[in-house]
């Protein structure tokens, strides 16, 4: 008796661990972020780090405005390609496709969602980059091509979390339309989209924040130049790609103005965090 | 294709296999329906030698049957009998399940339900209250106004006026006046089925069905519907399925008896429920089964 | 303009007589413009799910027509060589390095989602603790893995560019994935079971291992198989805490000290090519090999997922 009494109690301790490894690690990766981003982030100035508009290493000039600026273009753009075309497709394979068609796009998606960033990455560099290239101005690497296939990388992202949404909605909803003369489109844009709006809001930040902390896709395509850009065919450097292109060689004050980008980057993630889960609870409590 | 009709409803009053006499027409014309009560009413629709199958399912068998105008019919029996099956094919609602098929016709004014009438356009004329009430998530305003909307009314003042004309109508107004923009999940049951009560007039039905619309309510919510529809009856049409028995009995001018997915009898309500023809009948009123 | 709800019966009578007919009058007009809505939105809703369907022919297309033509037997040989850009090296310390994240993140996850659903009391303030945490934890970018893992586990515990380090830094990337999957694979096995083991006089413990779990296999199988989807493509995380050296870490003569080895994994060995230029045969096929092994793990899972579907509904 007693001797299970230990066992129960010790298997209980183990299982307690193991749970708090995830709060440890939060509390472990704040800790080190913070800890070696700030004091570079104190040295070089808050406002001349956050607002410089010049980031020249070699002069210790480290101002990230243009990278926090080529976040957001990008994050931007993937979201005008993007969101239209995911909720679209959410709405198809949720209450337009017959199951056969639903069946067979089903997996492509989840087959897109599960193709490695650098796959992506890759593909921009030999198909979309040419592209624009060829037929734009510019030299192809470019804003745009970021936009485009970072709206490509987020689809799998709005299509599944936006499609249970869609699922979720009770069809009395949709009944209760069609009984009043509304055909089929007008029965599901206008009342069971309404009725998801949280869940694909939620979506939609959620594409947000997959694409702002993207790295290696947007690397290969986006360019890099560390200033604003003034098109959307001039190149651009996000957040992220500023970390992966001079983290190898940095050193110093260098390095510690690489790890605050993250810093910052990391802020940015944690409110899309905090602001995808009002809106899930909200729509919870409806 | 009226024609068609006839020719199949003659051959099946040969037949005799039912009391009911249909006389299919057009518009205004008038038929004495089986009620054959005092006032003779134009009959608003006319289901005649109806067959429905889910898929395999031969789920409503060679059923004829006349809802006259202005009044109320209920249409009742036991579970799976096939009455909701005939109410959702009245505004084919019943297109949404899978593998329904429908042979005969429903003629509604004397135009083929199925194929003279465009669908969205017969389910407006032919409106629906479900068995449990479903309010859009949405205010209680743009609830009502909904339909309205649907059939291209955009301007202010006429959906105000409707929607406030709908809420009367489905005498909730009084309780709804101050609440018209507060989300209409927040109503109670009983309220919530009255605004889907005025969500359905909205749209100015010619015909109302309602699908056992008061089971998941409570007596008084239910007392204060049944009040309604026998005012609404002088505007509409009511088709109603139920399985109170005693609601059938309180609310209807005309009754319809089913089992098996065959209609056993149809007539006056009295007669249904004091001297009906077939033994099923008496037994099933008199509460022997189902 | 009167608000309709101030006027008297009367005036609401008239006015509902002039929009009574005049609505059936523009009947037609409105319908026939309701279609054309109708039909552009379909029109759209189509467009949408086309776009999504080329885009993903398109590219798992185009990857495989330029890359398994180079599909070589050189491409498999055992060392790499700036001449022959061997992908073998990488694909082997792919596995390593999964298997390595794996053994760390699976027992933890599934723990820690025990933990959460059979243990934990309701409402508990160390629950909704672990629930935020794992949901932050879901929405951190790799790059931030990535640096987080160069300062804690190559800099701070001197572990160096290693097998190790990048291994570790997966493990807590994918630590949510595992836990989340757990633990609604747990929550879905029917409180009939739990109370078949505890009715059995047998203890927490022992219902959970022998009542519970079994029949959530299947579905944690599912997530396990995701996190190693995200072992397997990711580059950020691992640049800075494995390394991009192309060698397999030789077990062989180093002992367990081999995981304090840099390697490259077969996502970073296509990066550095892709970023090279040099090889860019060599880079389609490599990307052939990445898609055909997510194509596996893809199937893999769906075939758990429906596993574990048959598998409650049964109950």
């Amino acid at each position: 008796m007693s001797q299970s009494a230990v066992k129960e109690g010790f298997a209980r301790a183990l299982f307690v661990g193991a749970a708090a490894v995830s709060v440890l690690a939060v509390a472990l990766i704040c800790v080190f972020l913070f800890a070696n981003g700030l004091p570079a982030m104190a040295q070089i100035g808050i406002p001349e780090f956050l607002l410089g508009t010049t980031w020249r290493p070699a002069n210790d000039l480290y101002g990230i405005f243009p990278m926090i600026i080529g976040s957001i273009y990008v994050t931007a753009g993937a979201m005008l390609v993007g969101v239209p075309a995911g909720f679209l497709c959410a709405v198809f394979l949720s209450r337009f496709a017959s199951g056969r068609v639903a069946a067979a796009l089903k997996p492509g998606v989840e087959l897109l969602a599960g193709i490695p960033s650098v796959v992506y990455g890759f593909f921009g560099l030999v198909v979309i980059v040419p592209l624009i290239r060829d037929y734009l101005p510019g030299r192809g690497l470019s804003l745009l091509a970021a936009a485009l296939l970072l709206g490509i990388m987020i689809l799998p992202t709005i299509i599944t979390v936006a499609q249970s949404a869609l699922d979720a909605v009770p069809q009395k909803y949709y009944e209760g339309a069609l009984a009043l003369g509304a055909d089929h489109e007008h029965s599901v844009f206008r009342v069971v989209v309404p009725a998801a709006a949280s869940g694909i809001m939620a979506a939609i930040v959620l594409g947000v924040g997959r694409a702002i902390g993207e790295t290696m896709a947007v690397i290969m395509v986006a360019g890099n130049q560390a200033v604003i850009p003034g098109s959307i065919f001039d190149g651009v450097r996000t957040m992220t790609a500023n970390i992966v292109l001079e983290m190898g060689y940095a050193a110093d004050l260098h390095r510690g103005a690489l790890i605050a980008t993250g810093v910052v980057l990391f802020v940015f993630i944690l409110l899309i965090t905090m602001l995808f889960n009002v809106i899930k609870k909200r729509g919870e409590a409806r | 294709m009226t024609s068609g009709t006839m020719e199949r409803v003659t051959t099946r009053e040969a037949a005799g296999a039912t009391r009911t006499t249909v006389v299919p027409s057009a518009g205004a014309a008038a038929g004495a329906g089986a009620a054959g009560g005092a006032a003779p009413a134009a009959n608003k629709m006319v289901v005649s030698d109806l067959n429905l199958y889910y898929k395999e399912f031969h789920a409503l068998k060679d059923v004829s049957l006349t809802f006259p105008e202005n009044q109320v019919t209920a249409l009742i029996g036991p579970s799976g009998c096939g009455k909701s099956t005939l109410l959702k094919s009245l505004n084919r609602m019943n297109d949404l399940v899978e593998g329904c098929r429908v042979e005969g016709s429903i003629m509604l004014d004397g135009s083929d339900a199925y194929r003279d009438v465009e669908v969205n356009d017969l389910r407006r004329r032919v409106g629906m209250v479900f068995q449990q009430p479903n309010p859009f998530p949405m205010s209680v305003y743009d609830n009502v106004a909904f339909g309205p909307r649907t059939h291209g009314i955009k301007k202010r003042a006429e959906l105000d006026e409707i929607v406030e004309q709908s809420l009367r109508d489905a005498a909730i107004w009084d309780e709804l006046k101050d609440r018209l923009k507060k989300n209409a999940l927040g109503l109670s049951g009983g309220q919530q089925q009255r605004l889907c009560i005025a969500r359905a007039l909205a749209v100015r039905p010619e015909v109302l069905l309602m699908d056992e619309s008061t089971s998941a309510l409570d007596p008084i919510s239910t007392a204060k519907i049944e009040e309604l529809v026998a005012e609404l009856k002088k505007s509409y049409t009511v088709i109603m399925v139920t399985h109170n028995m005693l609601q059938a009995l309180r609310v209807s001018d005309k009754t319809a008896f089913f089992l098996l997915g065959e209609m056993v009898e149809a007539g006056d309500t009295d007669t249904i429920f004091t001297t009906p023809s077939d033994p099923r009948t008496a037994d099933y009123v008199a509460g022997r089964f189902g | 303009m009167m608000a309709p709800w101030d006027m008297t019966a009367a005036q609401l009578n008239a006015a509902s007589r002039i929009t009574g007919p005049e609505w059936a009058v523009r009947e037609a007009e409105v319908a026939r413009r309701r279609r054309m809505v109708s039909s552009l939105l379909r029109g759209l809703v189509y467009l949408g799910a086309a776009a999504t369907a080329a885009v993903l022919a398109f590219l798992v297309g185009y990857i495989l027509v330029n890359g398994v033509p180079y599909l070589t037997p050189s491409l498999f040989e055992w060392t790499y060589t700036s001449d022959n850009v061997s992908l073998m090296p990488a694909l082997v310390s792919t596995l390593m390095m999964a298997a390595l994240a794996l053994v760390m993140a699976v027992p933890v996850g599934v723990g820690s989602a025990i933990y959460l659903v059979e243990y934990a009391p309701r409402g508990s303030r160390f629950v909704s603790i672990v629930r935020t945490t794992t949901e932050t934890l879901q929405g951190i970018p790799s790059i931030i893995y990535g640096l987080f893992g160069m300062l804690f586990f190559v800099t701070a515990l001197r572990w160096n560019l290693s097998l190790l380090s990048g291994a570790c830094t997966l493990a807590i990337m994918v630590l949510p994935v595992v836990m989340r999957t757990t633990e609604e694979a747990l929550i879905a096995v029917p409180d009939a079971y739990r109370e078949g083991g505890f009715g059995l006089g047998a203890g927490r413990l022992r219902t959970v291992f022998r009542c519970v779990l079994p029949s959530a296999v299947p579905g944690i199988l599912g997530g396990v198989i995701l996190a190693l989807g995200r072992c397997v493509g990711e580059v950020a995380a691992l640049l800075f805490t494995a390394g991009t050296i192309a060698q397999i870490p030789d077990f062989a003569a180093g002992g367990a000290m081999a995981v304090f080895d840099s390697c490259r994994t077969l996502a970073v060995h296509m990066y550095v090519l892709a970023s090279e230029g040099l090889h860019v045969n060599e880079t389609y096929a490599t990307a052939v090999v990445l898609l055909v092994v997510v194509v596996i793990l893809n199937a893999a899972a769906t075939f758990a997922a429906k596993k574990m579907r048959k598998g409650s509904g049964n109950d």
